[in-house]
């Protein structure tokens, strides 16, 4: 039965002639729970809706470019753990193989794989994380813990793998910190085949959900030219409709070897950006159990790269050689040829890509970090405008972005 | 490769003081400053290079001529080439290049971060503020005279600061950074085994 309702119009519009209008401005953050981290969004209100949003970043900012340029190739491999935090292993491994490029290194097929394999568990890891971010921001609990028992299980695989559970500084130049233990890669299989029922589990509790539908559905809409325009990459790319997909465009260790496909979003609302890091975590799990299926064997760091890679350890300590070598690796850093490289490797979070100024020698003249959560905040001013300061929140939880990368 | 080959061909014949620029990877081209937005703009709309996917600068240091680069990467999303479009301030002084946030919207941050990190200026910008540092910070820190530790600085906000007393310190290096200058070393003086020259493996001692 509706009801029709009926406002004394004349009476409301009497009162309201009385009051100017005003704009309200609200500062959320930097920090606010919703904000994932020290993001700060200066905005204009007229009432519930935005005029004017702009972002303030920065509350991170601890100069990871200028400390690059004070120290060598190697010494930076854990400061790219703490670009993106939630993705280390991939980080390492876009870096290694920007320097790679200057050095024209190239790294042996088991090396890849270990670098593939790595690089797509960040990939679940960060989604996992997103996903439960989001939940979280549209007020769905439970995804959150569900997503977080499986990452968990993944930090036991990455602690085993690097040693460490958060900052795995696992990508050194022109190889990795190790071999991969005996029967990990099987406990990796052992991982992805439970892990997709409960991954299907944990997008039922959204996919469908009324709640977290009207909450994403239809909005915070970025139209594919707006998408390009502003930089946008990764899953916030191609849920607007944009199917870039470096692994498949630009393939870079071995990526063009695995079959997978690079879901694509027809709307480019929060509810697609969704949808499309589900999707995505799927192919991950295909080219993990592809590149598990024919793991290669041999070595596991270039063997040219003598004068970049630090000899073993049992070497350094018996023969004179290698410890002069190790000597000028830890104190001239590892010796490049002058020039410029840009590489980009295809994240979690998007493209990271690293531009490399060398004048040679074992530090680097100038290093760009091209951050995809900057590029990706960037659309917030226009974007949000319109909307809800309610949607503010579903919009930054699908735009999945790390502050520490952000401000570098 | 040809095809993008020919994409600096083409714009050799468009901008005449296009050059060539060493590159290890994509294919890469030296701009005069004046043709910037014109060139992207040429890139972009019938090079099909429509991705503007970085913008940054390169200082070369103190003293050098030109000093400031400004350095794009453009990448075509049909193709998915890239290409590298660097281009020298005019200025050493007060550098200063023509914005491009009316091709891209994109690279309104990217230059608010050039000119805060910089100090570039970037001609058309329409709201150049820093980005990284806060308002009102005094230095441009990646400048290679800036140096690692930062300088002592005074709060962002003075009522805070009146109240505490506190400042931005520079940072304690304990003596450092401890690495070696980027640059060409001769090996063979930085080893120090290979300094005394009298003997190696390759000349004998000589009897004593």
């Amino acid at each position: 039965m509706a009801t029709e309702f009926s406002f004394p119009d004349s009476a409301a519009k009497a009162a309201t002639a009385e009051f100017e209008s005003e704009k309200m401005s609200l500062s959320m953050g930097p920090s606010h729970p919703s904000t994932h981290g020290v993001l700060r969004l200066q905005m204009e209100l007229d009432g519930e809706l935005l005029t004017k949003c702009d972002p303030v970043i920065g509350y991170l900012h601890r100069g990871d470019e200028k400390i690059a340029e004070n120290m060598t190739y190697n010494q930076f491999v854990p400061y790219t753990d703490r670009l993106d935090y939630i993705a280390p292993l991939a980080n390492n491994m876009a870096y290694a193989i920007a320097v790679e490029r200057l050095a024209k290194l190239e790294v042996p097929a088991r090396c890849q794989a270990i670098r593939v394999i790595t690089a797509e568990m960040a990939r679940i890891s960060s989604h996992l994380l997103g996903l439960g971010a989001f939940g979280i921001d549209t007020g769905a609990w439970t995804v959150f813990m569900y997503a977080f028992t499986e990452r968990e299980k993944l930090y036991k695989l990455f602690e085993e793998l690097t040693g460490a559970r958060f900052t795995t500084s696992y990508s050194r130049i022109g190889g990795l910190q190790r071999d991969v233990p005996e029967g990990w890669t099987g406990r990796v299989d052992a991982f992805c085949d439970q892990f997709l029922p409960n991954l299907e589990m944990i997008l039922g509790l959204l996919t469908r959900n009324k709640i977290f539908m009207d909450r994403t559905v239809g909005v915070g809409v970025i139209s594919r030219e707006d998408a390009i325009a502003y930089g946008l990459t990764g899953p916030n790319l191609r849920a607007s409709g944009v199917g870039l997909d470096l692994r498949k465009d630009k393939p870079y260790s071995g990526y063009e070897q695995y079959e997978f496909d690079v879901p694509v979003g027809t709307k480019g609302d929060s509810y697609d950006r969704y949808l499309v890091r589900g999707e995505e975590m799927r192919q991950s799990v295909r080219i993990i159990k592809q590149a598990i299926a024919k793991f290669p064997g041999g070595p596991w760091y270039a063997q040219d790269a003598r004068k970049i890679f630090a000899p073993p350890k049992d070497k350094i300590l018996t023969s004179m050689e290698e410890l002069i070598q190790n000597f000028m690796i830890v104190t001239e850093g590892p010796q490049m040829p002058a020039g410029e490289v840009y590489f980009e490797a295809e994240n979690p979070k998007g493209a990271l890509g690293f531009y490399v100024v060398s004048k040679g020698g074992g530090v680097p003249w100038r290093l760009k970090i091209r951050s995809p959560s900057f590029c990706n905040l960037s659309i917030l001013p226009k974007v949000c405008v319109g909307c809800l300061i309610s949607d503010v929140v579903s919009i930054l939880g699908s735009l999945d972005f790390v502050m520490g990368e952000c401000d570098r | 490769m040809s095809a993008t080959v020919d994409v600096l061909a083409v714009l050799k014949e468009k901008f005449p003081a296009a050059t060539p620029r060493p590159s290890l990877d994509h294919p890469a081209v030296n701009l005069a400053a004046g043709d910037i937005p014109a060139a992207l703009k040429f890139l972009r709309d019938e090079q099909g290079f429509d991705f503007l996917v970085d913008l940054t600068a390169v200082d070369w240091a103190e003293g050098v001529s030109p000093r400031f680069t400004v350095v794009y990467h453009l990448l075509s999303t049909g193709r998915h080439d890239y290409v590298r479009v660097a281009t020298d301030c005019p200025s050493d002084e007060a550098p200063a290049v023509a914005s491009v946030v009316s091709l891209w919207a994109g690279a309104n941050w990217h230059e608010r971060e050039v000119y805060d990190m910089f100090g570039i200026n970037f001609t058309g910008h329409p709201d150049l503020r820093r980005i990284l540092m806060w308002d009102g910070y005094p230095y441009h820190p990646l400048r290679k005279e800036f140096p690692l530790a930062g300088i002592d600085t005074p709060l962002p906000d003075a009522e805070i600061m009146a109240e505490t007393g506190a400042r931005v310190i520079a940072a304690p290096m304990a003596g450092g950074p401890f690495v070696a200058s980027p640059g060409e070393i001769n090996l063979t003086e930085a080893e120090p085994r290979a300094k005394d020259e009298s003997w190696t493996e390759r000349r004998a001692k000589p009897d004593a």
